[in-house]
């Protein structure tokens, strides 16, 4: 349950933004990270970005998700 | 990176080689559970290195008291239950959310905006928000009940079963089980808390206490970190996910969250009563809480019958030596919450356990 991911802000108007991760897209609020800024990767819990991430240790974790995928269509495919 | 997984590995070999007894070390949290048990870490370990899974996951330690008391608010037609995924197929005593969910009163949310954006939408009825959770997602909590109070949405409210990871863990070395040696804590309850709040744990029971990310790697890192600190003698708080962990976490949630809850005396299943160690909401946001709303008291309830979930989250006992595991009780058909939830100890076992 406490898993969050990281993703980074594309939208930011007031506490409320827009982020995305590989292409997925969805809403998120800034309001527990006031400082965060546009283009800033982020880690969202629950709909609240709740930590901001360094762009490497981010792609880690993209490539880790793109593996699985990728795990998963092989599967499915053969 | 397998230079690294090497390295550890030396490191967990080399300190547990020096050792006169096995040591026990525990992680908190569900989603290590999970991690440990998809790689396979446990096979690689030597016997001197026993890892246990503890009250880290926040469907499995929620009491059977609460669970009911949600049943019986989404039983009534005035109530709509909005709850997040997990708490869905948790069996009360009489069927579950799940069972429920047909009768349109009960939704799945991904976020508590979304249970609150249910009652800007749904103003006949009153939104019930199921708050189950550890530190990590109680800001979440704390953000719309300011809000609800901000906007006057009057039909909003949350049962609050937000859990304290420290207290539970002095519940355990305070008598509970004192056997575990050190303690893996978790990575994103940290991000909030900070790497510092574990200090205590440290200084009043001599326990390393060593914060780790979710990857394989990360974990078996903080694995051999604890082993360094015992072959050396020492015991720290150390975290290996800096690039997310501080020492005194985030504090803007740290102060929302202050602002909303305070610690009450809690009810946690198989541990029972932990002084301060849940979160109900403060005076000034009474009027958003469920239990106060209703009229409804926060109590234990009955434990189900032949179910060993709480042994389990104390690690008292491996799943495997409870009697319903794999028969009457399996991920299809869960009897105890450990086998519910994706991130619970039991169906990690049920999952992995034959090649772990």
């Amino acid at each position: 349950m406490c898993l969050a991911v990281p993703a980074r802000i594309i939208e930011l108007e007031g506490d409320r933004a827009v982020v995305d991760a590989m292409g997925n897209r969805w809403k998120a609020k800034t309001t527990l990270l006031p400082d965060a800024k546009l283009g800033d990767v982020v880690l969202v819990h629950a709909g609240f970005a709740i930590s901001t991430v360094d762009e490497e240790e981010a792609k880690k974790t993209w490539e880790l998700f793109a593996e699985i995928e990728n795990m998963g269509s092989e599967k499915f495919d053969g | 990176m397998l230079d690294r997984v090497a390295q550890a590995q030396h490191t967990i070999e080399e300190a547990c080689r020096g050792l006169d007894r096995q040591i026990t070390v525990m992680e908190v949290c569900g989603t290590h559970t999970v991690s440990i048990f998809r790689s396979g870490i446990r096979s690689i370990l030597p016997d001197k290195l026993k890892l246990l899974s503890g009250p880290g996951c926040p469907v499995c330690v929620t009491d059977q008291g609460y669970i009911d008391t949600m049943m019986r608010l989404a039983d009534r037609a005035d109530c709509l239950v909005a709850t997040y995924g997990d708490m869905i197929r948790v069996p009360g005593s009489d069927g579950s959310l799940e069972t429920r969910a047909s009768r349109g009163n009960v939704k799945v949310v991904l976020s508590s905006e979304d249970a609150l954006q249910l009652a800007r939408d749904n103003p006949e009825k009153t939104v019930v928000f199921i708050a189950v959770g550890f530190e990590t997602t109680t800001p979440a909590t704390a953000v719309v009940v300011q809000e609800a109070a901000r906007e006057g949405i009057e039909n909003f409210c949350v049962l609050s079963n937000h859990k304290l990871v420290i207290p539970a863990i002095r519940a355990l070395l305070g008598g509970m089980n004192d056997r575990i040696d050190a303690f893996l804590c978790p990575g994103h309850v940290s991000v909030i808390i900070g790497s510092g709040a574990f200090r205590e744990i440290v200084r009043d029971y001599r326990r390393p206490c060593v914060v780790a990310g979710f990857e394989p790697l990360q974990i078996l890192e903080g694995l051999a970190e604890i082993c360094r600190q015992f072959a050396g003698g020492t015991a720290e708080v150390k975290s290996m996910y800096k690039a997310v962990v501080t020492e005194q976490g985030n504090i803007a949630a740290q102060r929302i969250v202050a602002e909303c809850f305070e610690p009450v005396d809690g009810y946690w299943r198989g541990i029972g009563k932990i002084a301060k160690s849940t979160l109900a909401l403060k005076e000034q946001y009474r009027r958003f809480d469920a239990f106060a709303r209703f009229g409804l008291e926060d109590k234990p309830g009955k434990e189900i019958r032949g179910c060993r979930c709480g042994e389990v989250l104390c690690g008292l006992m491996d799943p495997i030596e409870c009697p319903l595991f794999g028969t009457r009780c399996t991920p299809q058909k869960p009897i105890g919450p450990c086998m519910v939830s994706s991130e619970g100890t039991c169906a990690a076992w049920f999952k992995y356990g034959r090649r772990n």
